[in-house]
């Protein structure tokens, strides 16, 4: 029972990881109805970002705080520069961008900061806190509760704020939106500005577990995905949920079935994707989307 | 097709093959390898531009098809001393079926759906091959002899190989011309372009989705099956998602939807690399990607398709130019 327990727990501190890029995901697909396979670069390359900063000397939460500024900005202009022009253009062609984009930013890491692995700092502190017989790493802990205050404060942004609502608008309806004034463009722009900072949030959160490299996000991605997928793309709550169950799911499966064991995790994530899609293409939480023809 | 360019559609690829099959004769073994690589990627990219560009389902997994071809040829010659050339039917008719059955649950994903499941497909594959060791040599992968000419021909395996690739492809060029020409073809592109309106007029978009699916999964089995001939080694790092990236930036470039341009995609995936490689290790990635977007932007039917255009602007200007006086 302990070590299904433990099991449990560290399986929800990885699903927060998870959890944290699926919501960057689902946050442009729901904005811009894309979704980005160059998410995991981009927080790859923000967090590249951040060790620069940290290197530097800069105190962590200075270095997190610009990281997170540096990657809003560099979201908005990659809306603006690259996936502006293919706005319209079928969705093949959007895909194919998107990969662009993803081999441009690994490689350019690559490039810049080498292919070696860098060690990560973490805010939280190294001891472990105990429960009883479970252990709990403080940065795990310290990982959910990031995700969850992210969560939190899409929620309020969304939900309570003027822009939020012209950038849940602009999505929905774009023609009816320009009509009122909105600048459907622009609201387009800061949703991948948000999610490359939300992605940022997940690739800080992340390094100090996998280590820093430029394929780093490539199996956390899959994993985000298979969240996003699970939970549903129209869904940011179910985001969140898909991806802590998704981390359970692939520690209990990793424990309890032998022949999986480690080696064949990315093929649970591969699993999980195909068996949504086919039993329930719309996820957990999502709406099913009713085309006119 | 006017009568007037029919010699010329037809010579054309005459005068090419000619060429290639001049060259195993004048070139380094060294060059010679590169090239039979450029014929075995564009029977890959032939396989994938008939699922993608013709039939409109993207796939960023084409890699796991080439690799399980790769993988079949490899374990047919490693343990049961197969021929060569008779492990690349299998490994055809493997991913044949593989990609049918691949293709079945596709059916309900459509666009960025299915390019999720197949780029998790591509980022699984090597780990799947490296845990049946038994079968597949764990991550230490395959060592294979090279496959040696047969009918006591007096070709170095290089040179054999080359032609065994080349002719392949020329095989596969016209399979793939037959099958896109006629009923078939026009069925694949009415399903990309319109799948309610080409359902409405009784074609069966299921049976030829999963079929375009399970075709274009066999080609680039054949291709994967001839590369562990040509490289006589097989190991799952090699078919990592990367390689389906390749794929798909070799059809872009090439042209969608062009069977010619494969050739053309081939070339680019095949030689731009290497000569990028000189400038750093990680550029020939950035120049793959900078090409995929601002083809995107310019040339969206790749070289093909914009030769294709220039050649019949310029046919037009020629042809009216007694009338108008002239291109402006």
């Amino acid at each position: 029972m302990d070590i299904f327990l433990q099991q449990v727990v560290s399986g929800l501190a990885t699903g927060g990881i998870y959890a944290s890029l699926a919501l960057a995901l689902v946050m442009i697909y729901q904005a811009t109805d894309v979704v980005n396979f160059a998410q995991g670069e981009m927080a790859m390359f923000s967090t590249y970002l951040a060790w620069s900063m940290l290197n530097a000397g800069l105190p962590y939460w200075v270095a997190f705080t610009a990281t997170l500024a540096l990657a809003f900005v560099g979201g908005l202009l990659i809306e603006r520069i690259v996936i502006r022009p293919v706005e319209n253009a079928p969705v093949l062609a959007v895909v194919i961008v998107c990969i662009g984009l993803l081999v441009i930013l690994n490689s350019v890491a690559g490039w810049i900061y080498s292919y070696i692995q860098k060690p990560f700092p973490s805010p939280f502190p190294g001891t472990p806190i105990r429960f009883g017989n479970v252990v709990f790493g403080a940065h795990d802990l310290g990982a959910i509760g990031i995700t969850l205050v992210v969560l939190l404060f899409l929620y309020v942004f969304f939900r309570y704020t003027t822009l939020g609502l012209a950038m849940r608008a602009a999505a929905q309806n774009p023609v009816s939106s320009r009509l009122c004034g909105v600048r459907v463009g622009w609201m387009l722009a800061i949703g991948w500005g948000l999610a490359a900072l939300v992605g940022a949030v997940a690739g800080m959160m992340v390094a100090p577990i996998v280590f820093l490299d430029p394929n780093m996000m490539a199996g956390i991605l899959i994993y985000a995905f298979a969240s996003a997928t699970l939970g549903g793309f129209t869904s940011p709550g179910g985001a969140v949920v898909g991806g802590l169950l998704v981390g359970v799911i692939e520690n209990l499966v990793g424990t309890y079935v032998r022949f999986i064991g480690t080696e064949l995790k990315l093929t649970v994530a591969l699993a999980i994707i195909i068996i949504v899609l086919v039993v329930k293409p719309s996820g957990l939480f999502g709406r099913v989307v009713v085309r006119r023809v | 097709m006017t009568p007037r360019s029919r010699p010329l559609t037809l010579a054309l690829p005459l005068v090419t093959l000619a060429v290639a099959a001049l060259l195993p004769f004048v070139l380094s073994n060294f060059r010679l390898f590169q090239f039979t690589q450029v014929f075995i990627y564009a029977i890959a990219l032939l396989g994938l531009n008939i699922l993608t560009g013709y039939n409109g389902q993207i796939s960023l997994g084409h890699g796991a098809f080439y690799a399980l071809g790769a993988y079949t040829s490899g374990i047919m010659m490693d343990r049961w001393n197969a021929p060569f050339l008779t492990t690349l039917p299998v490994a055809g008719a493997v991913c044949l079926g593989a990609g049918f059955l691949f293709g079945i649950p596709a059916l309900r994903l459509e666009g960025l759906y299915l390019a999720l499941a197949t780029f998790s497909l591509a980022l699984a594959v090597p780990q799947i091959l490296k845990y049946f060791e038994h079968w597949t040599g764990g991550s230490q992968g395959l060592v294979l002899s090279k496959p040696e000419a047969p009918f006591r021909l007096t070709l170095s395996p290089d040179q054999w190989l080359y032609f065994v690739a080349l002719a392949t492809l020329v095989l596969s060029m016209i399979l793939a011309w037959n099958l896109l020409r006629g009923r078939t073809g026009r069925a694949l592109i009415a399903i990309r372009d319109h799948h309610i309106a080409a359902e409405a007029m009784g074609v069966n978009s299921a049976l030829y989705k999963s079929l375009a699916f399970g075709v274009s999964a066999g080609f680039t089995g054949v291709a994967g099956g001839l590369s562990a001939g040509a490289i006589a080694f097989v190991a799952p790092d090699a078919f990592n998602v990367f390689l389906s990236v390749t794929f798909l930036v070799g059809i872009v470039i090439g042209g969608l939807a062009s069977i010619a341009g494969v050739v053309w995609g081939a070339l680019f995936i095949q030689f731009v690399p290497n000569w990028a490689q000189d400038i750093s290790k990680a550029a020939p990635w950035a120049i793959y990607g900078v090409f995929l977007i601002v083809f995107m932007y310019t040339m969206p039917r790749g070289i093909a398709g914009t030769i294709r255009t220039v050649w019949a602007r310029r046919r037009v200007n020629v042809r009216s130019s007694p009338a108008k006086g002239g291109p402006p």
